[in-house]
């Protein structure tokens, strides 16, 4: 492996001295942000090369609005959330969902069968899953949404919350003042929609997108990609993570999300609005829809105050930028998503990645 | 309202991170403070007449109650038994109390109490008093178990923070992270967990013969809540000096670590049940490594890392496999699942 390593670190420093000047690229995936730090692979890459960590962390994602709708339901006495791990600690105005699960009505699952299993087995509450992140837990939603159907749940809702990558990598290069280079693309969300998929913000864009897996030496042999190609004035589709993304993927995947879903426009935190970039119930299964059921309507919201999440998020400033990082905002105290989420960019650099202070 | 922006109890509060150090600092010292209790040890070092005594207790409120590697029964005897062991004394009694949730069947009370025999008779020590206590239905989970223990310092033995120096080597005893990642994967119900096995086990028969046969042993302490990562931040938070480790040298079960990575957990955070941190002199290293690694406790026992000079403030430094470098900071104090 040790080998591997040193011949892709050898291909980045050739590359980025014939470059001659900074160049940044993007991991879009928390997965690979993670990976980066606690491999402690900025450490070995060359000054000249900047990792900008992107909009790849559902948490980080998710705009402030949906966030407080789910506190809102979570202070319903006939509502019990179900939710992935990562969400509990999101502050809203008042409080998180961990703060509020002294009142046992907010239950942590690992699976989306684990949601359906909670409505069923508290057939007085109204079950709301809190359904976010990207393509990779789409299918496992869908799937659960059609078993609610075909077994007549009553009491199951889905607050559907999914998000697509792609739109938000176009979105993130439409911006005027982006200084991405590339994309490191993300492996798992490949592994679903298939490495094709990305095709688009190369066409499109002229940027260079690589998927690479999550083992260290997949990252580094995908940045060395990147670089041989930005050194080559090229930018290509490629991936490195061969054993595992295709160039179509997982096409019953991609069906399952198709069955229940439709693209349609929603709010990210950092981008605002982006153009068919989230998923939502199709007609067919509106009668899980959470939004429907309680009448709610997902709003464009402010961020919380000196809060710049959504600047980190879009790669225009590194945490530390943020006047939060580490005075308010810190691991036992997060400001931001960014800093609540293990895959958040200020959680890995609070976690892994700052000056030695305690 | 405390820093955390609650006012009330997390469960990470007692997650043996950053909150646990938070509500002890806080709430409970401020109010109950003395000399011994400060020291913050594992035990409490008592010295009654001429003798030497370690005094400690925990509590048992895991979920499951029974898991591969063991159950409430033998953590709750090994449990107590490795924090007088790492305090460099030989258990001699344990007391233990019960809180049964009333509708808790005999025939999982009677294999409870099976393994706790079994856990005593094992370690050497003899349960010599004890309680037990019913509670309506639904004021407590099934059982809770509580054991408290006394063990008589080793003649000769001087542990402590400040015997820690700049050189010192770091030795655990073998892998890490299997008994946190058993239980969160029985308890999540993934589908790997029958390859996991808790390492939940008495470490007084290793420690003594360690004390007893090698000197050159400053500390030691089992890094359970917070796993190695916790432990290493109290050593160094304690001593004022930073220490490194090595990953490619930190004993880690494959199957451990990809149900870390599954889930998006850091091994160094998980807890453990059979393992201790031992900080040795790097003379005698060595001959400490051997005396683990002949134990059957301690065949994986490996050095993984070493005590450093603090250039500004004290810190956890991981030099990675692939030649990298980062920090390790004291976990939060509960471990969340990643969405994808």
């Amino acid at each position: 492996m040790l080998e591997r390593i040193h011949n892709a670190q050898g291909l980045i420093d050739s590359a980025c001295r014939k470059l001659g000047r900074q160049i940044n690229i993007m991991e879009v995936c928390g997965t690979h942000t993670v990976a980066i730090f606690r491999n402690g692979i900025r450490s070995i890459l060359p000054k000249t090369l900047k990792l900008l960590s992107g909009p790849g962390c559902p948490v980080c994602v998710t705009d402030q609005s949906y966030i407080d709708i789910v506190l809102q339901l979570a202070d319903r006495e006939d509502c019990l959330i179900a939710t992935y791990g990562d969400m509990i600690r999101v502050p809203g105005e008042k409080g998180s969902l961990e703060t509020r699960s002294a009142k046992a009505n907010v239950k942590v699952v690992l699976s989306t069968e684990d949601a359906l299993q909670l409505a069923k087995d508290n057939p007085g509450k109204t079950v709301v899953f809190v359904a976010v992140g990207f393509e990779t837990t789409t299918p496992a939603t869908a799937v659960v949404v059609k078993e609610a159907a075909e077994q007549a749940v009553e009491n199951f809702y889905i607050l559907a919350g999914h998000k697509l990558v792609v739109p938000a990598m176009c979105a993130l290069v439409s911006e005027k003042n982006h200084n991405i280079d590339a994309f490191l693309c993300p492996g798992h969300v490949s592994a679903i929609i298939g490495y094709g998929a990305f095709a688009e913000v190369v066409d499109a864009f002229s940027r260079p997108c690589v998927v690479a897996g999550f083992e260290p030496v997949q990252i580094v042999e995908g940045l060395a990609e990147i670089c041989r190609q930005l050194a080559d004035g090229k930018a290509q589709l490629k991936s490195v993570y061969k054993a595992v993304v295709t160039e179509t993927g997982n096409v019953s995947a991609q069906k399952a999300i198709a069955e229940c879903f439709e693209p349609a426009d929603g709010y990210w935190r950092g981008l605002g609005k982006i153009p068919k970039s989230t998923l939502r119930l199709k007609d067919k299964y509106s009668r899980f829809d959470a939004f429907k059921r309680f009448g709610l309507i997902e709003t464009p919201s402010e961020d919380t105050t000196g809060c710049r999440c959504g600047e980190v998020l879009c790669g225009l400033i590194d945490p530390q930028q943020c006047g939060l990082f580490e005075t308010k905002c810190t691991a036992r105290t997060p400001i931001g998503p960014c800093m609540v989420s293990s895959e958040g960019a200020c959680a890995a650099w609070y976690k892994y990645g700052r000056d030695k202070k305690t | 309202m405390t820093t955390t922006g609650t006012d009330r109890i997390l469960l990470a509060h007692g997650g043996g991170g950053q909150l646990t150090e938070e509500l002890l600092r806080d709430h409970i010292l401020p109010r109950l403070n003395n000399d011994v209790l400060a020291e913050l040890g594992d035990s409490a070092n008592l010295t009654v007449g001429s003798k030497s005594l370690c005094f400690t207790t925990d509590s048992y409120v895991v979920k499951p109650l029974f898991f591969n590697g063991g159950d409430i029964g033998k953590l709750a005897v090994c449990g107590t038994v490795n924090d007088l062991a790492v305090a460099g004394a030989k258990p001699v009694a344990l007391a233990m109390s019960m809180i049964i949730e009333e509708g808790f069947e005999f025939a999982q009370l009677e294999k409870i109490l099976a393994s706790i025999g079994e856990g005593a008779r094992q370690n050497d020590v003899a349960i010599v008093t004890g309680d037990t206590k019913t509670v309506e239905a639904g004021s407590a989970d099934k059982i809770f178990i509580n054991t408290a223990g006394i063990g008589v310092r080793l003649g000769g033995v001087d542990l402590g923070f400040d015997k820690i120096a700049v050189g010192d080597k770091i030795l655990i005893n073998g892998t890490i992270g299997d008994h946190g990642m058993t239980i969160i994967s029985q308890r999540e119900d993934i589908k790997f967990q029958s390859q996991l096995s808790s390492d939940c086990a008495g470490l007084a028969s290793l420690t003594c013969r360690l004390l007893q046969e090698s000197g050159g042993i400053r500390f030691m302490r089992d890094p359970t809540r917070g796993g190695l990562a916790a432990t290493l931040n109290e050593i160094a938070k304690a001593t004022g000096l930073s220490i490194e480790i090595r990953e490619a040298d930190i004993p880690i079960n494959p199957v451990v670590q990809a149900a870390a990575d599954m889930l998006g957990f850091d091994v160094l955070n998980i807890a453990n049940e059979g393992k201790f941190v031992a900080i040795v002199s790097s003379e005698a290293v060595d001959s400490c490594l051997e005396i683990c690694r002949d134990h059957p406790l301690g065949k994986e026992a490996n050095v993984i890392g070493q005590v450093t000079e603090s250039t500004d403030t004290p810190s956890v430094e991981l030099a990675t496999k692939i030649g990298g470098r980062r920090i390790v900071q004291m976990p939060y104090g509960r471990e969340l699942p990643r969405i994808c």
